[in-house]
């Protein structure tokens, strides 16, 4: 039996993975996508900080007696705005960057010139 | 509370040298004198109470937390020192009115030797170690603008730099030294670190703390083998050279020995230290100084010397020996400064300072030779003055003491040769000079200055002969006093004489002064021999030392911070990969108990999609738009997670910021390349897949062994417990975020509000420069559709905005109760917004736009924040909330909250920052994409248009 705790934990860990992954290419547009699914991984970890639960939202009514742990859910909704802030940033970064160097390499490299960090040149 | 004023006076001054800068230089000079002339009036006032053995204090409370306290203190050392510094200070004033040329900034000199005054003033009077600290840098930091005072010339820059890096490097190891040494003693104020000798001393930190201390001590004493910047630090003006590097600044080291002497003094350690420090100095600088050529690199490596001799008398241990060193430290300041006073005079008579082009000075210039002479002589050692009763008891002191464990003659002879070295180049100075074959190079013969110039030194002169002849009456109480409070018991006898029998010491200083004229006499032959040694140049060794500092400083940066983003990252990745494997092999990894919950087929289908959706967005990068598809499928299980672990409002949350992520990244696209050839091969593809591979694992493993443990007592049971009786909602989230936890919200609008004004920052000026060129010449590169603005869609836009903001109100409203609230609110605003600039277009928009996005930022932070405060006049904490219920016909009851008006403000917020970045962007690529065939009608086709000009329209061939 799969469990819940499993997908989730797994998710967090192929989310991290990729976000790494694109993070480390050399040209923005992936840089930002990266950045963007590290932070779903982040979100999800700080949310799953306050473990699972089903049918339990944090809704306070009287007669009820399980909530799920509100506190890291708070913690998430602000994050996950704050989120929309970095990535937009970033991109517009990417933009302004690419519009004053006429390149999208990270480092505004132009990409005949290659630098030495980028073997395999195509 | 004098006490204070005694020590402000100073920093007053040199505040108030600014305002007269205008003035003449006499008004400036009694402004720089008023400070000394009051401080010395008051050490007056209190001197025989010092002297009886009180210490007045006075003490408040300054950082309590770290033991800082403003705490100052006059014991008869401090006393002593203070009056040096005072005294001094003001002959130094005197004479730099007359000696500076008028070229010179004169109150920029005099405001700084306020300052440096202050600081030094400081150091003798704090009563806390810490307090003591903070002067201690002020002394190196004024000392570094004072040497450096003529910052045109690059010696003066050299030497500026060369003495701070030393002594504030010494300034460092120095905190590491009183901080421990407070931590020993248990408290930092001197009286109690005084009392604790004994505790001190058996504590295990003792050498640390030691070492560390005796490091800021030589570097500030310019103690072997830190001699080297003092010499250097005479690029300074002659009265700076006269004031710091002989009398005061560097006497700071020796000062400071004396003052902990009852805390550090007497052990084996310290006896090997600082004893053998100060003869190897002594006897090295005394060397150094007979083969020097300039006056002041004579009279600097001479400072050198005494301050050697200084320290090994402390080094002693002994209480006798530490009033013999108090006794010299007078001497030394009075024949030191006058000897810096009178080298200055004869540099700006002759206009050189190399002894070999100088002499016979005698009959021209007879005021200045006689003072110079005199002063030699006191330094020479030879009766009747000052210097020659300190040295004779300097010499019975050395005679008694054991060196090493051994009562051998060792330590007597090398000091008699550090005293002959003393003898040859006094006598070197004052025969180089005054006596001996006069050069016929001067252009025009040199004279006596004028008043102004020797009767500083004159003063001083005049002091150290007194001291001569009548030592017991001038000096013994001073004497005495300062010892007794060095040491912190009774001074020894003190019984300082010309004449005291033929004793060894005699003996002595008569070889010495026998073998410091032979030094003279062959003087020439010693100099070849010295010459011919090729002895290591510090100042070579220090900057080779510096240089090499820097390049393995450059270097380790180049390695990590290249300038390559990626291989930045690459090693951020990797570092946070190892600091997790590290703390991983502490507690092995292992899955926790709690019971799990089944993942029912759905979520397996869900997580699959993810999974599938993660990899396609790394596989399809050179395709961007498919990537977008890719990492919204992403967002969008995110969302259903959400929603099936009962997490309802952050689902809404992620679900609309999905929305506008993705119309964000399809704006920037528009104007980024779509589908660029890929950069790195397949090695460093691989790689970076490691490391992404490693660091999921790790962060999955992670995530799993917390879920499957249970959580440890959180402090959201207070949460829940207050949300509906506290709070007044019962959304435990929503009212986490307006009210237990609204400051942070009120942090994080405030950083969403700031990233969005970046974003505006970053794109208005995009259409100048580079930037502006790039975008003019921009060519859409993709298909476009022949209708810009569908009239359909545009319709149903329009038709929409009321309805989502129908929506948009409602989950505000709820938002206290139920899942909602100001944040996805917000959102959904936006949402409606955005479709009409989707639909209608940037321009028709922008003109039906009532509020300015800016404007809705600062607005909703405003509010957010005057909510907030609002609670302060009620005597709740900030941002407590307040509720109430009422009830209206029709509506029937209902609930107010001020944090209704918080969540307005977050909306508020939400709303401007989402658009005015959207808006900005899309601004940009219509910008671009201006071209004259396309107009900005809000609709391809108009009714309306097609109505009012049915004549035109059928113009139209």
């Amino acid at each position: 039996m799969i469990s819940m705790e499993f997908l989730i934990a797994s998710a967090i860990g192929v989310l991290t993975a990729g976000g790494i992954y694109l993070a480390l290419r050399a040209r923005t547009f992936p840089v930002v996508l990266g950045l963007a699914m590290l932070s779903y991984a982040i979100n999800l970890f700080l949310f799953a900080i306050g473990r699972l639960a089903v049918g339990q939202p944090p809704i306070y009514a009287k007669g009820l007696t399980d909530y799920t742990d509100p506190l890291p859910q708070a913690l998430v909704l602000t994050a996950i705005v704050i989120s929309f802030g970095m990535t937009a940033l970033i991109v517009v970064l990417a933009l302004r960057t690419f519009l004053e160097t006429g390149t999208d390499q990270v480092d505004g490299k132009p990409d005949e010139s290659p630098a030495e960090d980028q073997e395999g040149q195509p | 509370m004098y006490l204070v004023w005694l020590t402000l006076l100073p920093f007053i001054g040199a505040m108030l040298m600014p305002l007269v800068r205008a003035q003449g230089r006499s008004l400036q000079t009694l402004v720089a004198a008023g400070p000394a002339v009051i401080g010395l009036v008051m050490l007056g006032t209190i001197a025989p109470k010092v002297m009886a053995g009180e210490v007045p204090a006075l003490r408040a409370a300054w950082v309590p937390a770290l033991g800082l306290d403003v705490s100052l203190r006059v014991d008869a050392l401090g006393w002593l020192f203070a009056a040096l510094i005072l005294g001094i200070g003001l002959l130094i004033i005197a004479y730099t009115r007359f000696y500076l040329s008028p070229k010179d900034d004169f109150a920029r000199f005099l405001a700084l030797l306020l300052l440096f005054q202050g600081a030094m003033l400081g150091i003798a009077l704090s009563g806390n170690v810490l307090l003591l600290l903070i002067f201690w840098e002020l002394t190196s930091l004024s000392s570094f603008l004072l040497i450096g005072f003529k910052n045109d010339k690059a010696e003066g820059r050299q030497g500026a730099r060369m003495a701070l890096a030393v002594t504030g490097g010494g300034g460092l190891a120095l905190i590491g030294g009183l901080v421990l040494l407070g931590q020993i003693a248990g408290s930092y104020e001197l009286a109690d670190i005084l009392a604790r000798g004994a505790m001190i001393q058996a504590s295990p930190l003792y050498p640390a703390a030691l070492v560390l201390i005796l490091l800021g001590c030589f570097t500030k004493s310019a103690q072997f083998p830190f001699h080297f910047w003092l010499p250097h630090a005479m690029a300074a003006p002659t009265p700076v050279s006269a004031y710091l590097h002989s009398a005061t600044m560097v006497k700071a080291g020796v000062f400071l020995l004396a003052r902990l002497w009852p805390a550090l003094a007497g052990s084996e350690l310290w006896f090997a230290l600082v004893a053998t420090t100060g003869l190897v100095t002594m006897v090295v600088a005394a060397a150094i100084a007979l083969h020097r050529h300039d006056l002041k690199a004579i009279l600097a490596y001479s400072t050198v010397s005494h301050l050697g001799l200084l320290t090994m008398l402390l080094g002693f241990g002994t209480p006798a020996a530490a009033q013999v060193a108090i006794f010299h430290l007078i001497n030394h300041a009075l024949f030191k400064a006058a000897l810096f006073m009178n080298a200055g005079i004869v540099d700006h008579e002759t206009g050189t300072r190399d002894i070999r082009l100088l002499g016979g000075l005698a009959g021209l210039m007879p005021i200045t030779a006689t003072l110079g002479t005199v002063a030699a002589a006191s330094m020479a050692g030879l009766p009747p003055f000052g210097g020659f009763l300190s040295k004779e008891l300097m010499l019975e002191e050395v005679w008694h003491t054991p060196f090493l464990g051994a009562q051998g003659l060792l330590l007597p002879a090398a000091v008699v040769i550090g005293a002959s070295l003393s003898v040859a180049y006094s006598l070197r100075y004052l025969y180089g000079l005054y006596f001996g074959t006069r050069p016929d190079s001067f252009s025009q013969a040199p004279h006596d200055p004028g008043i102004g110039l020797w009767l500083p030194p004159a003063l001083l002169v005049a002091g150290t002969v007194l001291v001569g002849l009548f030592p017991q009456t001038l000096t013994k109480g001073l004497v005495s006093a300062a010892a007794a409070a060095t040491t912190g018991g009774t001074a020894p006898l003190f019984k300082p004489m010309l004449w005291h029998g033929l004793t060894p010491a005699l003996a002595m200083s008569v070889i010495a002064v026998a073998f410091g004229t032979m030094a003279l006499w062959q003087h020439r032959p010693l100099q070849k021999l010295w010459d011919s040694l090729a002895l290591p140049d510090a100042k070579m060794l220090f900057e080779r030392g510096l240089a090499g500092t820097i390049a393995i400083a450059r270097a380790l940066t180049d390695a990590v911070h290249n300038g390559a983003l990626q291989r930045q990252l690459a090693l951020l990745f990797a570092a946070a990969i190892a600091l997790g494997a590290w703390g991983m092999a502490a507690v092995p990894f292992a899955a926790g108990t709690r019971p799990t919950l089944p993942a029912p087929p759905l979520a397996i289908i869900a997580w699959l999609m993810l999974l599938a959706g993660v990899i396609a967005v790394c596989m399809v990068q050179a395709q961007r738009f498919l990537s977008l598809i890719y990492i919204s499928i992403i967002g969008v299980v995110v969302s259903l997670a959400f929603v099936y672990l009962s997490a309802p409002d952050l689902a809404l949350t992620q679900i609309s910021v999905e929305v506008v992520t993705v119309l964000l990244l399809l704006l920037a696209l528009n104007l980024l390349p779509k589908q660029p050839p890929a950069l790195s091969g397949t090695g460093r593809r691989l790689r970076d897949a490691a490391i992404g591979v490693v660091g999921g694992g790790a962060i999955g493993f992670a995530a799993y062994a917390v879920m499957t443990r249970a959580p440890l007592d959180p402090i959201s049971a207070y949460h829940l417990a207050n949300s509906k009786s506290g709070g007044g909602g019962t959304n435990v989230v929503n009212v986490t975020l307006v009210d237990f936890r609204a400051f942070d919200t009120f942090g994080e609008i405030i950083v969403l509000g700031i990233a969005a004004l970046a974003i505006f920052a970053l794109l208005q000026p995009a259409s100048r420069g580079p930037s502006g060129q790039r975008l003019r010449a921009w060519l859409p590169d993709m298909p476009r559709s022949p209708e810009y603005h569908p009239m359909m869609f545009a319709v149903a836009a329009r038709l929409l905005l009321p309805l989502a903001s129908m929506i948009g109100i409602y989950i505000f409203l709820r938002g206290h109760n139920l899942p909602g609230g100001g944040f996805i609110a917000g959102l959904v605003f936006s949402i409606a917004m955005l479709m009409q600039y989707m639909a209608s277009g940037y321009e028709w928009s922008t003109q039906r736009r009532r509020i300015d996005e800016h404007l809705m930022i600062g607005l909703g932070v405003l509010i957010a924040a005057v909510t907030g405060l609002g609670s302060l006049p009620f005597g709740a904490p900030l941002f407590t909330s307040w509720f109430d219920y009422f009830t209206l016909p029709l509506v029937g009851e209902f609930e107010l909250t001020s944090a209704m008006a918080f969540d307005i403000g977050v909306a508020l917020t939400v709303v401007g920052a989402v658009m005015l970045a959207l808006k900005e962007l899309s601004h940009v690529a219509q910008r671009a994409e201006k071209d004259e065939a396309h107009d900005d009608a809000p609709m391809d086709i108009d009714p309306a248009k097609l109505r009012a000009a049915p004549a035109a329209a059928e113009d139209v061939p």
